[in-house]
């Protein structure tokens, strides 16, 4: 019997009070997701349970046991309290996925600031633009991440400390950096934890929008109680568990579910740090015998590219439980997961903003292949009508998904900018920007963002971002960027530019661009395709319709093109 | 000329993808399983290889496992080179 029972029964009399009863949280009380995710966890008599897994590169392992993540993560704090960091100061996390990177995240929370995971692929600019909107005051990196600081230091006044996790003495330290290496410092038995309550802030996670700049998305304490009851009713997480959550805590899953989820629960979990290998991550399932896997459809689909007959090369009779985020996880997928796997991939869906599970598949559901599946118990979702934020009478239509305000979870602003905050609700709705329909029997279907955001690899990229970037290259005259339909990542991100006088589409110079956007921005943001145009389509007022673009590579209408600039 | 090859492409791969400072690399470095070049980045990696040697090399063909190590990439490059 699955930890959720029977959904319909949940559904009933839900509280999320229950959970908060289970987390042993009391209104008015002190509320630290870093203590409850470590000494709680130690304090249920679970210490001695192994708490992470964490393989590098070469097959290096570490292993912490609950307690070990008690120490390391005080140790963490009070290194950064020695720092003069405290309440609410912004600390980003900008690292690999080594230990530090999950530890950090519980020592940031313990002192009361704000963790600040960001993916460490960032190229400087996108890094520039995130720190600059937190005002960040410390940043914990790696040796080779660091260049990219240094590089933007000069424009970050209220940087104050960059912590180098991995120092190893051969090059010296530069200005404002400081080495801190957990094996080399005294475990920190006793720190006190900062009273933060439960509206307390926890995490800023940034997000991509259509318009203007990345969004801080700002988390609070109060969100384990979502974090813990989706873990344990969507995941199915039991002590005996292995999980493993393939998601980068730069990105809101590799926090709500590959920490604070399984920690919460005093669950095993398990890291690989390391890039995309179907072999590399059938080897890592068969050594530790992981038991509950949540991936991401981009890699659901490139390890059905990589064959079947790789799987049989592996025991993987550990899977009990197969769950999946970021992107619509298509029908095939599914399908072909049951196939070889003999289990279905469960589609979840969520959002930066919403912190939690919202939408999903539920163990021992009857799984529709391609559907989202139903509305999280506590949760109100709905599919609206574009025009009057009603939820339509009937079923079947496509509209868009609005969600009832006031789970745990939910996010409480963008940090500096509450209007655009304001703008997320409609009628009463937190307004996903995704568009699906329903069907008769409560499933949710999805059909596409409602926006021009570019969802690539589960990622969201600004066509925006990358647009501004493109104009900084030299050759570069005018910029349009769209998504592309691509069998693999769902969408890849299109430029289509213009060249200013003196300069000649080739190859060089599509290479050039690519790496361009790649190294100011990021990997994802980087166009895989480059269109060289005479000129983009644009309004009369000189506005450049994407829309007409994006509609040519999906091969889909272009619509009304009455307000066209004439050619 | 195999050595040419792998070291052209392993001085392109440490000139783009690779940070200042960072660990040296070699033609048997796990690059993608290793996590220094990502699986979009393979991208432009495989556009560099198609410019600099006049060749196409079909998607199917440009997997995270023949993208892993230098020596894997310059016998994709060479196959095709051939072909």
């Amino acid at each position: 019997m699955p930890n959720i029972g029977s959904y319909e029964e949940r559904l009933k009399d839900f509280q999320w009070s229950a959970a908060e009863r289970e987390l042993g949280i009391e209104p008015g009380r002190p509320l630290n997701i870093g203590w409850h995710c470590s000494d709680r966890i130690c304090e249920m008599g679970k210490g001695d349970n192994t708490a992470l897994i964490w393989e590098g590169l070469g097959g290096v392992q570490k292993q912490f046991t609950f307690d070990g993540v008690r120490l390391a993560s005080n140790t963490i704090g009070r290194f950064l309290l020695d720092l003069g960091l405290g309440p609410e100061d912004r600390v980003c996390l900008f690292m690999d996925k080594v230990p530090e990177l999950y530890l950090g995240v519980l020592g940031i929370l313990k002192i009361g600031a704000i963790g600040q995971p960001l993916f460490s692929a960032f190229g400087d600019e996108s890094l520039y633009i995130r720190l600059e909107n937190a005002g960040t005051k410390a940043i914990i990196t790696q040796r080779k991440h660091a260049p990219k600081v240094r590089k933007i230091l000069d424009k970050l006044p209220r940087l104050e400390h960059i912590i180098v996790v991995d120092y190893d003495g051969k090059a010296p330290l530069q200005r404002k950096e400081i080495a801190f290496s957990l094996e080399k410092s005294a475990p920190v038995e006793d720190l006190e934890i900062h009273p933060t309550e439960a509206e307390s802030p926890s995490l800023l996670h940034y997000t991509s929008g259509t318009t203007g700049l990345p969004k801080g998305v700002k988390h609070v304490h109060y969100s384990i109680v979502s974090q813990y009851l989706t873990a344990k009713w969507v995941h199915d997480l039991r002590d005996e568990d292995i999980y493993w959550c393939t998601a980068d805590p730069g990105w809101v899953t590799g926090t709500s579910y590959g920490i604070i989820g399984p920690w919460s629960l005093g669950v095993t979990q398990t890291v690989l740090d390391g890039g995309f290998s179907a072999e590399a991550w059938y080897k890592f399932i068969e050594k530790h015998k992981i038991t509950v896997w949540y991936s991401a459809p981009t890699a659901i689909r490139s390890l059905m590219k990589a064959g079947e007959n790789l799987v049989k090369k592996h025991d993987l009779s550990s899977l009990r439980l197969l769950t999946s985020v970021g992107e619509p996880l298509n029908a095939e997928a599914v399908i072909w997961s049951e196939k070889v796997f003999g289990k279905a991939f469960l589609d979840t869906y969520f959002q930066t903003e919403t912190g939690s599970i919202m939408i999903t598949n539920f163990p021992g559901m009857k799984i529709k292949p391609g559907s989202m599946g139903k509305p999280f118990p506590g949760i109100t979702a709905a599919i609206l009508d574009p025009k009057t934020y009603e939820p339509y009478p009937e079923t079947g239509r496509i509209g868009l998904i609005g969600i009832k305000p006031g789970w745990p979870a939910m996010m409480r602003t963008y940090w500096n900018n509450e209007e655009t905050y304001q703008k997320k609700f409609r009628n009463g709705w937190y307004m996903t920007g995704d568009r699906a329909s329903l069907d008769k029997e409560g499933y949710y279907w999805f059909v596409g963002r409602d926006d021009d955001i570019i969802n690539t690899g589960g990622h969201l990229v600004s066509p925006f971002e990358v647009e501004s970037v493109l104009l900084e290259h030299p050759a570069i005259a005018e910029s349009a960027v769209v998504s592309k339909p691509d069998p693999i990542n769902m969408e890849v991100v299109k430029a289509f530019v213009s060249l200013k006088a003196g300069f000649k589409p080739s190859p060089e110079l599509d290479l050039e661009i690519m790496n361009f956007i790649r190294k100011k921005l990021s990997p994802l943001a980087m166009p895989q395709e480059i269109a060289f145009v005479d000129s983009l389509p644009k309004t009369r007022s000189g506005k450049i319709m994407r829309r007409i673009l994006k509609a040519k590579e999906w091969g889909e209408e272009i619509g009304d093109t009455s307000t066209l600039e004439d050619d | 000329m195999a050595d040419d090859l792998k070291n052209v492409i392993l001085n392109y791969v440490v000139a783009e993808y690779l940070e200042e400072g960072a660990d040296p690399i070699g033609f048997d470095t796990p690059l993608i399983s290793g996590g220094i070049v990502d699986s979009f980045s393979m991208v432009s990696l495989k556009r560099f290889l198609e410019n600099q040697y006049k060749i196409s090399i079909p998607d199917d063909d440009a997997t995270p496992e023949a993208f892993d190590t230098v020596e894997k990439i310059a016998d994709l490059v060479q196959r095709f080179t051939r072909a």
